[in-house]
């Protein structure tokens, strides 16, 4: 159907009489888009632009020298090293249970979905905790870890673990969905021309699933870098050592070097924007296969 | 299949696909070790801690004080969400509009912008000399350092919730629903509000324990703007963060064990919302 | 209630749905609208429901000008192809919408609504389901209740967009012949979309086919059938076979052969003959006819098909014969078509 191209704030159908019948006045298109749009404007493009104009307040020099900070440095790199090790174990376990889940009928698989899901309703502050009274020295494992030598609590094994933790539901709740909604035929076409399961998997499965796959990892990556909450809680913020990006974020902050805090800010900020403009070339090009998913 | 179940148990139907020890034993592992364990862990120490001495813990006003603070302004936010999230699904759904791919991208900003940096820059915005509050001070409107400012936070955080769940479900709305209501004689409004809107509870609803869900244990973009005073801004997580610091384990499991138990009881809720959902009208969110 | 369509035009864009489209549908008739995909069949049932304006031309509601009324004020009943029921409300609540969302002043008390909706699930079959969800009901059931719905509201014509399409054939039929008793019964003035010409024949009192955004014919289904006025009703309706003649002082020529059909008062020159497979006769010697010899041959039913090969020029031909009578492979036939029509382009 044809549509008024003539209106800017156009609806899908084409003339006044037809508009009382299934689309809202222009008035109230107008209002509507208006509230939307302060709306968004408000809560998620202003604090959007603050970052980067605090970060900038005081000229791009001052900038790039935050920037240049050793401890900023080391908390970068931190917060890559936990991303590259976090992301790849979630990806295996995704693409593990989205296979036993997707593929197969058995008994508790709704509850075990439900259990993939729990990391979304704790709070990450819980999610730490649950490793502080694991692995504390007044937990049962701690003296037998002191003992030994081994680091976990305030060193990067903790922070990795937690960021584990909160990051573990992202691949295969992208996943699942996919699959469930491509069925097995196509696994059991390969296979019934000879394919061994890893070459079914490989050759059938994967280019099948990969653009959902990535999208599952942009979230999963984006999630792992920023997080706060649980990684507060086991990192013992020592600086240098066990400051992740958004911990370098709170302890400037804290100090009051708001330029430097926002600087650093601003890094996470354009991670942020990258992961959406991905994000959203995803779904722009293979909407068909992330659709599935996005309907959570 | 009903047949061959009654014939002997089956934990899971025969398939020629591989590689189900294999995926669910991976899966499994992951499960226990990581998420099961540590879990267990926290109630396995809260129950540890006898139930008087919990009782105590869990009650003491400090403690309810921030729960109440948590699960209060995490509500309002919520109900907030959902006014606007259908707003502003609706919006993209039905209109075309210069900027409306950027807006759908940016809805999910919240997911993708690390809290921490979300608490700073809403602190900013909403401080008294930030841009947004040194409009509302000479109103005599404090926003940060309230809980307002608690409730700004949890707003922003739990933005995509309704939206995203809301949204497929508004697409799928067949226009010919909508031009029965018009037959029959409905007008535009009575079309919206008895027809479309009642037909998107269950995906509204499910947006909202999301939202409401996340709020409740939300920690980083909270702790910025609350202000943290005892008994008036202080969120559950924070306190619990705070009696760590004092190395007093039992309280903080306390408060987490009750956190806990009651954010499982709103996935229960979710999941059921969306089973009887499912049941009764076709269709889930 | 009588429907006046007067010099109706309707574009998309450019596209012209429908062209200078002019229809009187009598009180108390059902009336189908047929033709195939893009013929402007649908555009002109949602005109009249008023869910598309015409960009030219009037619709009236007896004597009243309806065309400028909007869809809510026409008070029609619609029944949608996939029938668009509200999914979460019950049989009862779909059925009770239209007369629920009166305003007050013309609003049934909530025990009329009721009695009335029960009526109509009596009425439809239904009786024992009304507290079901759509996602609850058959197929069929689901398009009982639009029927039932749009019938509430005590509309001034009912209008059906290709009711049965979503059906499979068993239960297609059924509905078909329960319509047909429905509409007896209550006597609204009904007009359905259909591209199935069977569907059509068996069930309007009158048909309209439609092509190309133009009405083609309007007339009982055995005038449809029968007496075909264009080349297009000819061929859409029911199987026929078409063959280039020449007329010359009163003869069909097929290139220097008389067939020995008179077409008396027809001007001389080439035309078109269009005869249905069964409105022949058999011919034993050919002293004018048209001879062909059998290519296949296959039972259908109670009548034997019978392909012909009549000559090069003219291709093959189609012709229904008693199932007794054999028809062997490369054997001869001569025929003569008793029924024709001639169309000149």
């Amino acid at each position: 159907m044809a549509h008024d191209s003539s209106d800017p704030i156009g609806h899908h159908g084409n003339s006044e009489m037809v508009a009382s019948a299934t689309s809202e006045s222009r008035m109230a298109r107008y209002v509507l888009i208006g509230l939307a749009l302060c709306f968004v404007g408000l809560f998620v493009l202003m604090p959007l632009a603050a970052v980067f104009t605090e970060a900038m307040r005081n000229g791009a020099g001052e900038f790039l020298t935050v920037l240049g900070d050793p401890e900023t440095f080391a908390a970068i790199r931190l917060t890559l090293l936990v991303a590259v090790i976090a992301v790849p174990l979630n990806l295996v376990f995704g693409v593990a249970a989205a296979w036993a889940i997707a593929k197969f009928e058995f008994k508790g698989k709704a509850f075990l979905t439900t259990l993939i899901d729990l990391p979304f309703s704790v709070s990450p502050v819980i999610s730490g905790l649950v490793f502080i009274l694991l692995f504390g020295s007044h937990s049962l494992l701690g003296p037998w870890l002191q003992s030994h030598g081994i680091q976990i609590l305030f060193a990067v094994p903790g922070i990795v673990l937690a960021t584990v933790f909160v990051t573990f539901p992202f691949v295969a709740r992208e996943l699942i969905p996919l699959m469930q909604e491509q069925g097995t035929s196509d696994e059991e076409a390969a296979l019934s021309l000879g394919a061994s399961g890893w070459q079914t998997f490989w050759y059938v499965t994967l280019p099948n699933i990969k653009w959902g796959l990535l999208y599952g990892v942009l979230l999963c990556n984006a999630r792992a870098m920023g997080e706060f909450g649980a990684v507060s809680v086991v990192s013992g913020h020592i600086r240098g050592l066990t400051n992740t990006m958004p911990l370098q974020v709170e302890i400037l902050y804290n100090e009051y070097n708001f330029v430097a805090a926002f600087a650093v800010a601003t890094l996470l900020a354009l991670l942020a924007l990258v992961t959406l403009v991905l994000k959203s070339l995803l779904e722009m090009k293979f909407s068909e296969q992330i659709a599935a998913s996005r309907r959570h | 299949m009903t047949a061959s179940t009654r014939k002997r148990w089956q934990f899971r139907q025969p398939s020629v696909i591989p590689g189900f020890g294999l995926a669910l034993g991976v899966t499994l592992s992951w499960l226990i070790l990581i998420i099961l364990i540590p879990l267990s862990g926290l109630l396995w120490r809260s129950s540890a801690l006898g139930w008087e001495t919990f009782w105590a813990m869990a009650t003491d006003q400090r403690t309810l004080n921030a729960l109440r603070i948590s699960f209060g302004t995490a509500f309002a936010a919520a109900l907030v969400n959902v006014v606007f999230g259908v707003i502003l699904a609706w919006v993209l759904v039905r209109y075309r509009f210069p900027g409306k791919r950027i807006i759908d991208a940016m809805v999910d900003l919240p997911f993708a912008l690390p809290t921490a940096v979300a608490g700073i820059a809403l602190t900013t915005l909403y401080a008294p000399n930030g841009w947004i509050g040194s409009l509302l001070t000479p109103l005599g409107i404090k926003i940060a350092f309230t809980p307002i400012g608690i409730v700004i936070a949890l707003v922003f955080v739990g933005l995509p919730f309704v939206v995203r769940t809301v949204q497929p479900i508004m697409e799928e709305i067949d226009k010919e629903v909508e031009e029965a209501a018009a037959t029959l004689g409905a007008n535009r409004f009575q079309t919206i509000s008895r027809v479309l809107l009642p037909g998107l509870t269950p995906a509204v609803l499910t947006g909202f324990a999301l939202a409401f869900a996340r709020g409740v244990g939300e920690y980083g973009s909270v702790i910025f703007i609350a202000g943290n005073l005892p008994y008036v801004s202080e969120i559950a997580p924070l306190l619990i963060v705070i009696r760590l610091e004092e190395f007093n384990y039992p309280a903080a499991t306390a408060i987490a064990a009750v956190m806990l138990v009651i954010s499982f009881a709103m996935l229960l809720v979710i999941n059921m919302i969306q089973a009887w959902s499912r049941r009764r009208y076709g269709y889930g969110t | 209630m009588e429907v006046r369509v007067q010099n109706i035009h309707k574009e998309f864009g450019r596209f012209p749905a429908l062209d200078d489209v002019s229809l009187d549908i009598r009180s108390g008739e059902l009336i189908a609208l047929l033709g195939p995909s893009g013929s402007g069949k649908t555009t002109l049932l949602r005109l009249v429901a008023g869910l598309e304006t015409p960009t030219d031309g009037t619709i009236y509601f007896g004597d009243e000008d309806a065309s400028r009324k909007t869809v809510q004020q026409r008070n029609i009943g619609f029944v949608f192809q996939h029938y668009a029921l509200f999914r979460h409300m019950t049989v009862l609540d779909n059925i009770s919408f239209g007369l629920k969302i009166r305003p007050a002043s013309r609003r049934p008390t909530s025990t009329d609504i009721k009695r009335r909706a029960m009526e109509l699930i009596d009425l439809v079959q239904l009786s024992g389901l009304e507290k079901r969800y759509p996602a609850q009901l058959s197929g069929g059931q689901r398009q009982r209740v639009a029927l039932a719905r749009a019938m509430a509201v005590e509309p001034n014509v009912l209008l059906l967009d290709e009711p049965f399409g979503a059906l499979d054939a068993q239960v297609r039929k059924e509905l078909r012949r329960w319509l047909r008793e429905i509409h007896d019964r209550t006597g609204h003035t009904t007009i359905f979309v259909t591209h199935d010409q069977e569907e059509a024949l068996e069930l309007a009192d009158r048909v309209v086919v439609m092509s190309k955004g133009k009405i083609e014919q309007v007339g009982t289904p055995d005038e449809i059938y029968d007496t075909p006025v264009s080349p297009f009703v000819f061929g859409f309706i029911g199987q026929s076979n078409i063959l280039s003649v020449r007329v010359e002082s009163g003869q069909l020529w097929i290139e220097d052969r008389s067939i020995g059909v008179s077409a008396a008062g027809e001007p001389d020159g080439p035309a078109q003959l269009y005869f249905r497979p069964h409105d022949i006769e058999l011919l034993e010697d050919c002293g004018g006819c048209i001879a062909g010899i059998v290519t296949a041959s296959r039972r259908v039913a109670g009548t034997r098909h019978v392909e012909l090969d009549i000559g090069a020029t003219q291709g093959k031909v189609e012709i229904e014969l008693p199932p007794e009578k054999t028809a062997t492979d490369r054997s001869r036939i001569a025929f003569r078509p008793t029924r024709w029509k001639l169309f000149r382009s």
